[in-house]
C-alpha cells in the first residue's frame, strides 16, 4: 500500500473528518486534505493530485453519491479509487454507488481495521 | 362556523325552534331523534371550539422551534465533548511516541478504539437530523389539519413543502442510519458489493 498516496477526505461533520483524519495518520497517510462537500472536494479534486477520495454520503449541496458520478464522468479523474463511508446501509444506496462506480462501501459506524483493509484493497487495483 | 359558547347557543336555539314548531305533530321516536341531533351538534360545536383554542399558531412559533433548538444544542454541546476526547487521544498519542514495547501498543490501541467510539457523534447528529426533519413535517400537518378551525385573527398557514423536483439520485437516497434491526452491517454490504462480482 502507497503511504504517499494523497488522500481526499469528505465530510460535513468536523469531527468525522478528524477522526478519519488520525485515522489515517495511524495508518501512516500523512497526506491527507478535507472538503466538507462534494462540490469543495471536486474543486479540490480537479485542482489536485490526488491518489484516493474517502467520501460521506449525506452532505448539502452535493451529495457523495453525485460527487463520484461527477469524479467518473470527468477524463483526468475517472479511474480514481473512491470510497464511500457512510450510515446510509440500505441495499439501494449500496446498489446505486456500485452502479456509479464506487471502489468500496463502509457502513459507519465502522472500525480502523475495516478502513486499513478498504484502503489496501482500493489501492492494490488502482 | 359556530364559535364556542355562542355557536353553542345558536344550534341550541335551532333545535329548540324545531323541536317546538313540531312539538304538536312529533312521534317519540322523531322527538328521540331530534334530541339525538341537537346532543350531536352540542358535541361538533365543543370540538370546533376545543381545535379553534388550540392556537396552532403556538405551535408553529413556538413550540416546534424550541424543540428543534434543543436538538442543535444536543449536537453542538456532543460535538463540542467529541473535539475535547479527541483533544486528549492526540496528546494521548504525543506520548505514545515515547513509550515503548507493549505500553505504546495498549495507548495506540486503547486510542484507536476511542477514535472508532467518537463516530458516534455523526450517527447522533444525522439521527437528530432526522427527527428535526419529521418535527417540522408534523407541525406542517398539524397547521393544515386545523387551518379550517382557526380563529378569525390566526396568521395564514403556510402550505406544506412538497418533494423537491429537482433532487439528485444522491440527495433522494439520502436518509440517514437506519435503526438497528433494520441496518445492514459491513459484512452485509461487502457481501452485496461481491455478487456484483
Amino acid at each position: 500500500m502507497d503511504k504517499s498516496t494523497n488522500v481526499l477526505i469528505v465530510d460535513d461533520y468536523k469531527t468525522m473528518l478528524r477522526i478519519i483524519r488520525n485515522l489515517l495518520k495511524q495508518l501512516e497517510f500523512d497526506n491527507v486534505e478535507e472538503a466538507t462537500d462534494g462540490q469543495e472536494a471536486l474543486a479540490k479534486l480537479r485542482a489536485g493530485n490526488f491518489g484516493l477520495v474517502i467520501s460521506d454520503w449525506n452532505m448539502q449541496p452535493m451529495t457523495g453519491l453525485d460527487l463520484l458520478k461527477e469524479v467518473r464522468a470527468d477524463a483526468r479523474l475517472k479511474h480514481m479509487p473512491f470510497i464511500m463511508i457512510t450510515a446510509e446501509s440500505k441495499t439501494e444506496n449500496v446498489v446505486a454507488a456500485k452502479q456509479a462506480g464506487v471502489s468500496n462501501y463502509i457502513v459507519k459506524p465502522f472500525n480502523a481495521e475495516t478502513l486499513r483493509e478498504k484502503i489496501e484493497k482500493v489501492l492494490a487495483h488502482a | 362556523m359556530p364559535d364556542g359558547a355562542a355557536g353553542d347557543d345558536r344550534i341550541e336555539a335551532a333545535v329548540r325552534a324545531v323541536l317546538g314548531s313540531l312539538s304538536g305533530a312529533m312521534t317519540a321516536t322523531e322527538a328521540a331523534l331530534l334530541a339525538e341531533l341537537e346532543a350531536l351538534g352540542r358535541e361538533v360545536a365543543r370540538a370546533k371550539s376545543e381545535i379553534a383554542a388550540l392556537r396552532v399558531e403556538d405551535i408553529n412559533d413556538s413550540h416546534i422551534p424550541a424543540a428543534t433548538d434543543e436538538l442543535d444544542a444536543v449536537v453542538e454541546h456532543t460535538a463540542e465533548a467529541t473535539n475535547q476526547i479527541l483533544d486528549c487521544c492526540e496528546k494521548l498519542e504525543a506520548l505514545q511516541a515515547q513509550l515503548s514495547g507493549e505500553a505504546a501498543e495498549v495507548v495506540g490501541t486503547a486510542v484507536t478504539r476511542i477514535y472508532e467510539a467518537c463516530s458516534f457523534q455523526d450517527i447522533t447528529g444525522q439521527r437528530i437530523g432526522k427527527v428535526v426533519a419529521a418535527l417540522k413535517a408534523i407541525e406542517a400537518r398539524v397547521a393544515v389539519a386545523t387551518a379550517g378551525f382557526a380563529r378569525p385573527d390566526a396568521p395564514p398557514v403556510p402550505a406544506p413543502e412538497g418533494e423537491a423536483a429537482s433532487q439528485t439520485e444522491g440527495q433522494r437516497l439520502a436518509n440517514g442510519p437506519q435503526l438497528p434491526p433494520a441496518a445492514a452491517s459491513q459484512a452485509d454490504i461487502d457481501r452485496l458489493l461481491a455478487s456484483f462480482d
